[in-house]
């Protein structure tokens, strides 16, 4: 029972990290209809960021702080010099051009920084762990689903509440109605991408205690995030939350049980092999399953 | 005009041909290679090695033969290694190849080069499926067979007297290969083989089963950004405190250490190559490797370095002429260099039989560092060779 505990914390704490990320591309997808695959370099040069400060003498609020920083500024810039001539252009045109970021981003960084992994420590007032029940769980790791969901609910409130936000929903539903009325479409949409780097940039800066800060982190998460924001409906800010909640959830238990459970059925040679296989491929049934039932994810945005 | 531009454009192309049919015509080597991805720095330190002992005989030739190296990043795709495969040997003519870290992509593109009559010189990756019943004549391991990697591991948890253990790989084949061999030499309670995707970022599921089990020891093998996140994540759960980790040379080196901090200190392992190996080879290597690119070399700069030299010695053997096969193959099977391990030579099957290190993670003056502690095997061959007809 405690270990179910265990499991479901490390789920929602991979949940909402993968939410920070899906909220920035399902943004950019909603608002723009920009594919972009680049978001995971914005979470990349968070965590390196990060990393860099606290390694120079930064307190880790600062680190994080220009982590995220740093993410919103090269998104901005990305927005202005590359994104910003794709807009009108199709899908694929985009693919290939923010793949072509990555690369530029992956090979920036190994220019920078070289390819040796970096080590960012956590700091020592959140490196023990607390007791709940039975089971001692890291502090970090409860910090880390403390600030996903204080985002989250700022970010919801954002959204629903500012002025900003009913101009990023009204641009999501109805872009020309919105350049009509004299909004500055272009600067919304450097906004836009500039906040959900910002967020991207976050993530990779808290995340950078626990994992290898190192090239191509970007890309390791990107897809999981492309799966959690089809499953939650693109554009869908609601969405992003609760299909990046539903893969973290599924992925960790999955890992978790589907090995134990076959155990019990077929031989422990077989069911070792079998559950890492079936356990890696989880999260995708639950996108096939989900997509089955409601072909535009969880929350389809409308008109899009 | 146009006559004068043709006779010129035939000129030149004559000249081009000229050129590329002459004598000193370099060895074109074919260096497949993981250098994106987070195992991107096993590659680079590979490739870095090799290219050490490239520049201690001025940066272009090997055993005294010119020689040209063809690095291309495969990206940790099997499909996409293939295709530079085929690149080289279709395009450059390319006959000898080496470079190929990871096991999924090594027998995507192995079997296929030595089926077409190329030499294969192994670094890194050396899978069962090419040992014994899969052998040829013209595959070469410098490094390791899989299986030895981790054999060496589990005799070490024997004699380190661990109870119950738990295994973790990721689910492809040098992972199978890492458990099969680890389970060969350790004969203790194994409460739970765990097998996780090979670019997975977060481990909590699997620590909340190690602490479930409550093994003595854990041994797993992650290589690159892969261990470095589990040893990270092993660390903060409070297990380090609980268990002691045993692992194998890929899971624990210099790199790794270093992207640890103090998680890793007290960790014990394995290697057939360690930083410290008193031999002159290796207090060459390690200066140069120093000197060269600032920075403590890997397991794999090693490898990278040894496999250099023992192209090297086939290369002056055959005076850079591969047509010469058989020659060729002879001089390679003599491994006619002096090993940066000290004691290595070829089994009959043209893997590796050396000697393999007990080592631990300990600092040093600010730094922390994997030393050798003592030797756990001598000579070992690997389980597969009496099936290969060689």
């Amino acid at each position: 029972m405690t270990l179910a505990l265990e499991q479901t914390l490390n789920g929602l704490q991979f949940g909402v990290m993968l939410f920070l990320l899906a909220a920035g591309l399902t943004l950019v997808f909603g608002i723009m209809g920009v594919i972009n695959l680049a978001h995971g370099s914005m979470y990349m040069i968070g965590a390196y960021v990060a990393a860099t400060s606290a390694e120079h003498g930064a307190p880790f609020a600062v680190a994080v702080l220009a982590g995220a920083a740093a993410a919103a500024v090269a998104g901005a810039v990305v927005e202005a010099v590359v994104v910003r001539r794709l807009y009108g252009r199709n899908h694929l045109d985009q693919v290939l051009a923010t793949f072509g970021l990555i690369l530029i981003a992956n090979d920036g960084v190994s220019i920078v920084w070289g390819r040796t992994p970096l080590e960012m420590k956590i700091p020592d007032a959140l490196a023990g762990a607390v007791p709940i029940f039975d089971i001692s769980y890291p502090v970090y790791r409860l910090l880390l689903i403390a600030c996903g969901v204080a985002l989250a609910v700022a970010l919801a409130f954002f959204v629903a509440r500012t002025r900003l936000g009913a101009l990023i929903r009204a641009g999501a539903t109805h872009r020309e109605l919105v350049g009509a009325l004299g909004v500055n479409i272009v600067q919304l949409n450097t906004i836009v991408f500039a906040l959900g780097a910002l967020l991207a940039g976050v993530a990779g800066a808290l995340l950078a205690p626990i994992l290898s800060v190192q090239i191509g982190m970007g890309e390791q998460v990107l897809i999981m995030t492309f799966v959690a924001i089809v499953i939650g409906g693109l554009g869908s800010i609601r969405g992003a939350f609760v299909g990046a909640l539903a893969i973290g959830l599924v992925d960790t238990l999955g890992r978790a049980y589907i090995p134990v459970l076959l155990r019990a059925v077929t031989t422990p040679d077989l069911a070792d092999t079998l559950g890492g296989g079936l356990s890696a491929i989880a999260i995708y049934v639950l996108m096939a399953v989900v997509l089955i039932w409601k072909p535009r994810g969880l929350f389809p945005v409308s008109s899009r | 005009m146009l006559q004068f531009r043709a006779v010129c454009a035939a000129f030149i192309a004559l000249l081009l041909l000229g050129t590329s049919a002459s004598a000193a015509d370099p060895v074109k080597i074919g260096f497949i290679t993981t250098l994106s991805t987070s195992g991107g720095y096993l590659g680079e330190d590979a490739r870095d090695g090799f290219l050490l002992a490239m520049a201690e005989e001025g940066g272009s030739s090997l055993g005294g033969v010119p020689v040209k190296l063809l690095v291309e990043d495969d990206g940790l795709m099997p499909a996409k290694g293939k295709e530079i495969a085929d690149k080289m040997v279709l395009q450059d003519k390319a006959t000898l190849f080496t470079g190929i870290i990871y096991s999924n992509v090594d027998l995507a593109v192995v079997p296929g080069l030595l089926a077409g009559g190329a030499t294969y010189v192994s670094l890194n990756a050396a899978p069962s499926q090419l040992a014994g019943k899969g052998c040829n004549k013209n595959y070469f391991v410098v490094s390791w067979m899989n299986d030895n990697l981790h054999e060496a591991t589990g005799q070490y948890a024997q004699t380190l007297g661990f109870k119950k253990m738990v295994l973790l790989a990721p689910n492809y084949p040098a992972g199978k290969d890492a458990i099969n061999g680890f389970k060969r030499f350790y004969h203790g309670t194994i409460a739970d083989e765990i097998y996780t995707s090979l670019d997975q970022t977060d481990f909590s599921a699997e620590l909340a089963r190690v602490r479930a089990d409550q093994p003595d020891a854990v041994f797993e093998f992650l290589p690159g950004g892969l261990g470095i996140n589990f040893l990270k994540q092993f660390s903060q759960a409070g297990l380090k405190s609980k268990m002691k980790l045993v692992l194998s040379a890929a899971s624990l080196e210099s790199r790794i250490v270093s992207a640890t901090g103090d998680d890793t200190i007290g960790v014990y392992g394995t290697a057939h190559w360690v930083q410290d190996l008193p031999y002159p080879a290796n207090k060459k290597f390690v200066a140069g490797f120093i000197a060269k690119y600032h920075r403590d070399p890997t397991p794999y700069a090693a490898m990278g370095y040894d496999t250099a030299h023992e192209i090297a010695s086939g290369l002056r053997a055959v005076g850079g002429d591969l047509t010469k096969a058989d020659a060729f193959r002879a001089a390679l099977k003599k491994a006619n260099f002096a090993s940066v391990r000290g004691n290595f030579r070829f089994g009959s099957d043209q893997e590796p039989i050396e000697d393999w290190y007990s080592t631990q993670v300990v600092k040093r003056g600010g730094k922390n560092e994997i030393v050798t502690i003592g030797k756990v095997a001598r000579d070992l061959g690997n389980a597969y060779t009496s099936l290969c007809p060689l």
